[in-house]
C-alpha cells in the first residue's frame, strides 16, 4: 500500500484539500482564547511542510532543520531590532537569508546520503547554534533577542495580544506557503524529486541531474523554513537560542513522520495533533507529560505505518471493501 | 449549530462570573520548568511554592481563595514560556504571574505584563536588566553581580591572584564582569579566564588549565546541577585544593539540593549568596524542618526553593493587604513597598525604585554539619544590598 | 619546556580517559545500528537504566561496586532482550524513519518513568575507595578512577574485537548482518541472533551508563542529552566496524581535551567542525565500509 506521494497528473485541488482551511477559520471564532497556541501550530505546520518538501519527496533525512528556521528567526529579530518594524520586510529577510544558508549547505553536505547526511546535518546546526551563542552583540546570546516592536502589517493591522493578527497572519503565510509547495509537488520538478526518493541510481541513469534537484529543493525547504522561523519571531517578538537547537528539529521530524510523509496534509495533522495533545497533558501532568507523547509514537509506529493519515487510508480502504 | 455553540459560550460565561462573584478567587499562573533537562531546578521552585500553599494556603481574608495555576515551560525556551503566559493572561485570566527559572523566559514574558497590566514576580531568573522591561515586573530573587560583585571585592583582600572559569552564556558572562569589576577594582590580578560551553560534561581540561596556572584561587560560575557536581569533581580529581588553589564562586556552585553529590571536594569552598538551607535563623530552621516533612528527611532546600517561598509570601501579602480584590497598579505600589523582615533567607524588601530584592549577602564554606555537607554562613559581607549593576549601568 | 611536556602528558591522558568514556557508552550503539542496522536513538535508554541500576544497587542494597556493574549489564542486557523480541523485532523490515519515531517514543516514555521513580535531580555517585585518588606516574598525578575507565576500556576492546572477529558467533553475526536470508537458509537462527547481539548491545550500553556515571551524570533526561555524542561516535567511526568507534572516539577525547586546554574559546565548535570535516571527507566514517 503505497502512498500517493508524487506526480499526479491532475493537479486540480480537490474539495477535500479545502477543509483544513474552513477548520482554521472556525478555530479562529470558535477558539479565541486559543489563538496564540493556534499561531504556534500554523507555523509548525509551515516548518514541518518545508521538511516534507526535502524528506517526504527528496529522501533526505535531516536532523537540521532548526538551521534554517533559526537563521530565519534571529534575521527577522534583527532587522526589527536594527533596521525596521515593518513585519513583511522582517519576514522576507528572514526567508532570503535561510535560503542563501541552504543554498550554500546544501551544496556542500548533499554529496552524501544516509546517516553521514544525517549527521553534517546536525552538526550544521550545532554549529549555528553556537554561533548565535557567541554573537551576544547581534543575539542576545542566552538571553535571547527581544524588546522590538512591529509595526502594523501593511500598515493596517496591529498586533494584538489576543494573538488574532497573529494567527490570521501565520494562516495567510501558510496559505500562500502551501499554494506554492503543492504547485511544486505537482510540477515536473516535484515528480524528479519523488524519482530521486525511490530510486536514486535510476535517476542518475536516465540522466535527471539529480545533484542539482536535491540542491534546489534543499534551498526552497531552507527557504520555507526561515519563513516560518521568521513567522514565531513576529508572533512572539522574541527569539532564544532554542530556535536553532537540534531538538527542536528533531521534535519536528517526530510530527512530520506522526502525520504522514510525502503527502504535504501529513505535514497539517502531524503537528496539529502532537502540539494540541502536548498542550493537554502539559496542562495535566506537567511533569510527566513525555509519556504520553512517546505512548502515542510507539504505538502509531507499531499498529500504523504511514502515520496517521495512513490509519485513515487504511480505514477508508477497509470501509471501501465492506461496502 | 452556531447559533448553539454560541449560546453554549455563553452561558459558560455568565457562570463563571457569576462564580467568580461568589466567592473571590485570586488567580496565580505559575510558570515553571517540569521538564527537559533543567526539571531539577523548576521542581525546585514547585517544592517552595507548593509547600507555602499547603502551610499557608488559608491565611487569607474571609471569602477569599487562591487557585494556582502549574505550567511548564520546558526549559531555556522564551517562545514557549511567552505562550503560556499569553494563555495565562488570556484565557485563565490570572491576577498573578510568578516563578521561571530562565532569564530569556522571563524576557519574553515581561513586555507581556506591561501591555496585559498583570503583576509578575520573577521567583528566580536573575538577568539584572529585566525588571526594567515592565512596570509591572519585581524580582524576589537575586542578580548574578549581587553576590558576585562583593565576592570579588572580598576576595582581592585574600586573594593575590585568580583564574575564572564560567559557563558560556548570558549569566555567566554578567557573574564573570561582575567578580572581576569587584576584584580589580580593590586591587587583584585576574591570571586567565576560560568559558566552558553550556553542553560540556567533562571539566577536566579545564581545570588542568587552571592548576597549570598556579593562580591562588578559581572563581567558577555555572548552571548548577549536574555541571557543578562535575565541575567540583574535576576540582577534587587533580587535586586542585592540595596545591594550594582555593575554590569560590557565587552559590550556584554549591545549590544545598545538589551539594550533597559533590563529596568531599567541595569542603572548604567559599561563596557568596543570599540563602543557605544551613542558615542559623529561626525563621529558616522552621523552613528547613517544614520543608524535609514534606519531601523528604534527606533532602535540603536550594535557594530556588527559599525564594519561591518567599515569592509566595509577597503575593500573600498584596491579596490580603486589597482584600482579594486585586488592582493591578495597587499591587504594584504594594510590592514596592514590601518589606519581610523574617523571610527563611533574613531581612529582605523590594527597592521602591527598581523592583528588584534587596536582602542579606553571605560569605560561606562548606562544611560537615552532622555528617552531611551544608553551606556555613560565616559572616555577611553586605548588608541589605542593592543590585551594584544597576547602578553601573544607569537607564539611558 | 617542561611545563609544556607536563600539559602535554596532561592532556593525552585525559583525552584518551574522556575518549574511553565515550567509547563506552557508544560501542553498544556501533553494535545494534551498525550489525544490526537498527536505527535505535533510544541507546541512551539503556545507558541510562545501567546507571540506575548500579547506583540504587550500591546506594540502595550496598552492593559492592564491582557486582553492581555486573549485574546492571546483566539486567539491562536481559529486560532489552524481552523489549527487542516483542517491540524492535516487528521493525526490522520498516524503513528508518519508523525506526526513529519508535525509538524516540521509548526515549519519551522511559524520560517520564525515570522521573516519575527518580525524581528530577541527577543522582549522587560514590565511588569505592580503592578507585580514588591520584596515581602517581613520571611525577604527575592522573586520577586513578580514570586510569581504571582506560584500562578496562582497552580490555572490553579487545574482548569484542576478537568474540566478532575470531568467534563462531561473530562470524555467524557478521554472516548474518551481510546477506540475512542467506544467513537463515544456512541454518543460522538468526531472530535468536539478533536477540543476543541486541542483548550485547544494550548491555554494553548499560556498562558504560554505569562507569561513566560517575562523568556523566545519570539524569532523566539522559537519553537526549548525549545522544549527540553516541552518534558523533559511531558516524565519525563507521558503521558496521569495530574499530571505528574506538579510534573515533580516542580521535575525539584527545582532541575535544587539547582544543578545550589550549584554545578554550573555541570549545564549543570544535566537535562539530570536527564531524564535517570528516565525514565530507569520508561520508562512510573512518572505517565504514563504502557502500
Amino acid at each position: 500500500m503505497k502512498h500517493a506521494g508524487g506526480y499526479i497528473a491532475d493537479s486540480r485541488i480537490r474539495a477535500i484539500e479545502w477543509l483544513p482551511w474552513a477548520f482554521a477559520l472556525l478555530c479562529y471564532y470558535a477558539a479565541p482564547s486559543y489563538l496564540s497556541l493556534g499561531s504556534y501550530i500554523l507555523t509548525m505546520i509551515l516548518f514541518a511542510l518545508s521538511l516534507d518538501l526535502i524528506l517526504g519527496y527528496g529522501g533526505i533525512i535531516t536532523l537540521g532543520h532548526s538551521a534554517y528556521f533559526g537563521t530565519g528567526a534571529y534575521v527577522a529579530g534583527i532587522v526589527a531590532v536594527r533596521l525596521t518594524g515593518e513585519p513583511l520586510v522582517g519576514l522576507l529577510a528572514g526567508a532570503l537569508a535561510a535560503g542563501v544558508l541552504g543554498l550554500v549547505t546544501g551544496m556542500i553536505i548533499l554529496r552524501t546520503r544516509g546517516l553521514a547526511l544525517l549527521m553534517l546535518t546536525l552538526a550544521i546546526t550545532s554549529v549555528c547554534f553556537e554561533v548565535a551563542n557567541k554573537a551576544t552583540s547581534l543575539t542576545g546570546g542566552a538571553d535571547g533577542l527581544g524588546g522590538f516592536s512591529l509595526l502594523p502589517i501593511l500598515g493596517l493591522f496591529r498586533f494584538d495580544m489576543f494573538g488574532k493578527t497573529a494567527y490570521l497572519y501565520c494562516l495567510a503565510i501558510l496559505f500562500a506557503s502551501w499554494w506554492l509547495v503543492r504547485k511544486l509537488v505537482y510540477s515536473p520538478f516535484g515528480a524528479s524529486l519523488t524519482g530521486v526518493r525511490e530510486n536514486n541510481l535510476r535517476m542518475h541513469a536516465v540522466g535527471a541531474p539529480v545533484y542539482q534537484r536535491l540542491v534546489a529543493s534543499y534551498t526552497i525547504s531552507a527557504t520555507l523554513a526561515g519563513l516560518a522561523g521568521a513567522l514565531l519571531t513576529q508572533t512572539t517578538q522574541f527569539v532564544g537560542l532554542n530556535a536553532l537547537g537540534f531538538q527542536l528539529s528533531g521534535e519536528l521530524i517526530v510530527m512530520l513522520v506522526l502525520g504522514g510523509v510525502g503527502r504535504i496534509y501529513g505535514a497539517f495533522v502531524g503537528p496539529l495533533v502532537y502540539l494540541v495533545l502536548q498542550d493537554y497533558l502539559a496542562k495535566r501532568f506537567p511533569e510527566y507529560w513525555y509519556f504520553g507523547i512517546g505512548a502515542m509514537l510507539v504505538l502509531v509506529v507499531l499498529f500504523a505505518r504511514g502515520g496517521i493519515l495512513g490509519i485513515i487510508d487504511a480505514g477508508i480502504l477497509r470501509l471501501r471493501r465492506k461496502s | 449549530m452556531r447559533l448553539k455553540l454560541s449560546t453554549l459560550i455563553a452561558v459558560l460565561a455568565l457562570s463563571a462570573a457569576v462564580g467568580s462573584a461568589t466567592a473571590q478567587t485570586v488567580k496565580i499562573g505559575v510558570i515553571t520548568t517540569y521538564s527537559g533537562p533543567t526539571a531539577g531546578q523548576g521542581d525546585q521552585l514547585d517544592k517552595g511554592f507548593k509547600l507555602y500553599l499547603k502551610l499557608n494556603g488559608n491565611k487569607l481574608p474571609p471569602g477569599v481563595k487562591v487557585e494556582p495555576i502549574f505550567r511548564d515551560d520546558t526549559g531555556a525556551n522564551p517562545d514557549a514560556a511567552k505562550r503560556v503566559a499569553q494563555e495565562l493572561i488570556v484565557r485563565d485570566k490570572v491576577q498573578f504571574l510568578t516563578g521561571v527559572v530562565w532569564t530569556p523566559n522571563a524576557a519574553a514574558i515581561a513586555p507581556l505584563t506591561a501591555e496585559a497590566h498583570v503583576p509578575f514576580i520573577i521567583a528566580n531568573a536573575a538577568g539584572w536588566n529585566i525588571p526594567r522591561m515592565s512596570d509591572y515586573v519585581a524580582r524576589v530573587s537575586h542578580t548574578l553581580p549581587q553576590s558576585a560583585y562583593p565576592l570579588g571585592k572580598w576576595a582581592a583582600k585574600k586573594f593575590k591572584r585568580v583564574y575564572t572559569v564560567v559557563a558560556d552564556f548570558a549569566p555567566g558572562h554578567e557573574a564573570e564582569a561582575a567578580f572581576i569589576k569587584g576584584y580589580k577594582d580593590a586591587g587583584g590580578e585576574i591570571v586567565g579566564s576560560a568559558r566552558v560551553p553550556l553542553a560540556n560534561t567533562d571539566f577536566i581540561p579545564y581545570m588542568q588549565r587552571v592548576k597549570d596556572a598556579k593562580p591562588n584561587a578559581i572563581f567558577a560560575f555555572n548552571p548548577g546541577g549536574k555541571q557543578a557536581t562535575a565541575q567540583m569533581k574535576a576540582f577534587g580529581d587533580l587535586e586542585l585544593g592540595k596545591a594550594g588553589i582555593k575554590y569560590i564562586g557565587t552559590g550556584d556552585i554549591t545549590a544545598d539540593e545538589e551539594l550533597q553529590n559533590m563529596g568531599d571536594a567541595a569542603l572548604g569552598v567559599l561563596t557568596v549568596h543570599h540563602y543557605s538551607a544551613a542558615g542559623d535563623r529561626p525563621a529558616n530552621k522552621s523552613f528547613v524542618a517544614a520543608y524535609k516533612k514534606e519531601y523528604g528527611e534527606k533532602l535540603n532546600p536550594g535557594y530556588m526553593a527559599a525564594v519561591a517561598w518567599d515569592a509566595m509570601d509577597l503575593i500573600f501579602h498584596v491579596i490580603r493587604e486589597q482584600k482579594g480584590k486585586i488592582d493591578p497598579d495597587k499591587t504594584m505600589q504594594l510590592i514596592r513597598n514590601y518589606k519581610n523582615p523574617d523571610s527563611p533567607r533574613g531581612p529582605i524588601q523590594i527597592d521602591p525604585e527598581t523592583r528588584d530584592i534587596v536582602q542579606n549577602e553571605y560569605l560561606r564554606e562548606v562544611r560537615k554539619v552532622n555528617g552531611q555537607l551544608a553551606n556555613v554562613e560565616l559572616e555577611i559581607v553586605e548588608t541589605q544590598y542593592k543590585d551594584p549593576w544597576k547602578e553601573f549601568n544607569k537607564a539611558k | 619546556m617542561q611545563d609544556f611536556l607536563s600539559s602535554l602528558v596532561n592532556v593525552a591522558f585525559h583525552g584518551i580517559a574522556y575518549g574511553m568514556i565515550l567509547y563506552l557508552i557508544s560501542v553498544g550503539l556501533s553494535v545494534t545500528m551498525g550489525l544490526m542496522g537498527f536505527a535505535n536513538l533510544a541507546h541512551g535508554v539503556f545507558a541510562m537504566a545501567g546507571g540506575y541500576m548500579m547506583l540504587s544497587a550500591m546506594s540502595g542494597l550496598d552492593v559492592p561496586f564491582p557486582l553492581a556493574i555486573v549485574g546492571a549489564f546483566v539486567a539491562v542486557a536481559l529486560a532489552s532482550m524481552v523489549l527487542e523480541r516483542f517491540l524492535y523485532s516487528r521493525l526490522y523490515s520498516a524503513g528508518e524513519l519508523e525506526q526513529v519515531l519508535f525509538t524516540i517514543g521509548l526515549i519519551f516514555m522511559s524520560v517520564a518513568l525515570a522521573r516519575l521513580v527518580y525524581g528530577p535531580l541527577p543522582q549522587p555517585v560514590f565511588i569505592p575507595g580503592y578507585l580514588k585518588g591520584q596515581i602517581h606516574l613520571l611525577g604527575s598525578g592522573f586520577p586513578a578512577y580514570r586510569v581504571f575507565l582506560i584500562v578496562f576500556s582497552v580490555a572490553l576492546a579487545g574482548l569484542l574485537w576478537f568474540g566478532v572477529e575470531r568467534t563462531r558467533w561473530g562470524a555467524m553475526v557478521r554472516a548474518t548482518v551481510d546477506y540475512r536470508l542467506m544467513a537463515q537458509s544456512l541454518g543460522i537462527n538468526t531472530a535468536r541472533l539478533f536477540t543476543l547481539t541486541f542483548g550485547l548491545g544494550s548491555g554494553l550500553a548499560a556498562l558504560g551508563g554505569a562507569l561513566g556515571a560517575e562523568i556523566i551524570a545519570v539524569q532523566p533526561t539522559y537519553p537526549f542529552e548525549h545522544l549527540v555524542y553516541f552518534l558523533i561516535v559511531v558516524a565519525v567511526g563507521g558503521l558496521g566496524s569495530l574499530r571505528g568507534p574506538f579510534v573515533a572516539a580516542l580521535l575525539i577525547g584527545v582532541f575535544d581535551t587539547a582544543c578545550k586546554y589550549w584554545v578554550p574559546e573555541f570549545g564549543s565548535f570544535f566537535i562539530y567542525v570536527a564531524t564535517i570535516a570528516v565525514l565530507l571527507w569520508r561520508p562512510e566514517g573512518l572505517f565504514g565500509k563504502a557502500t
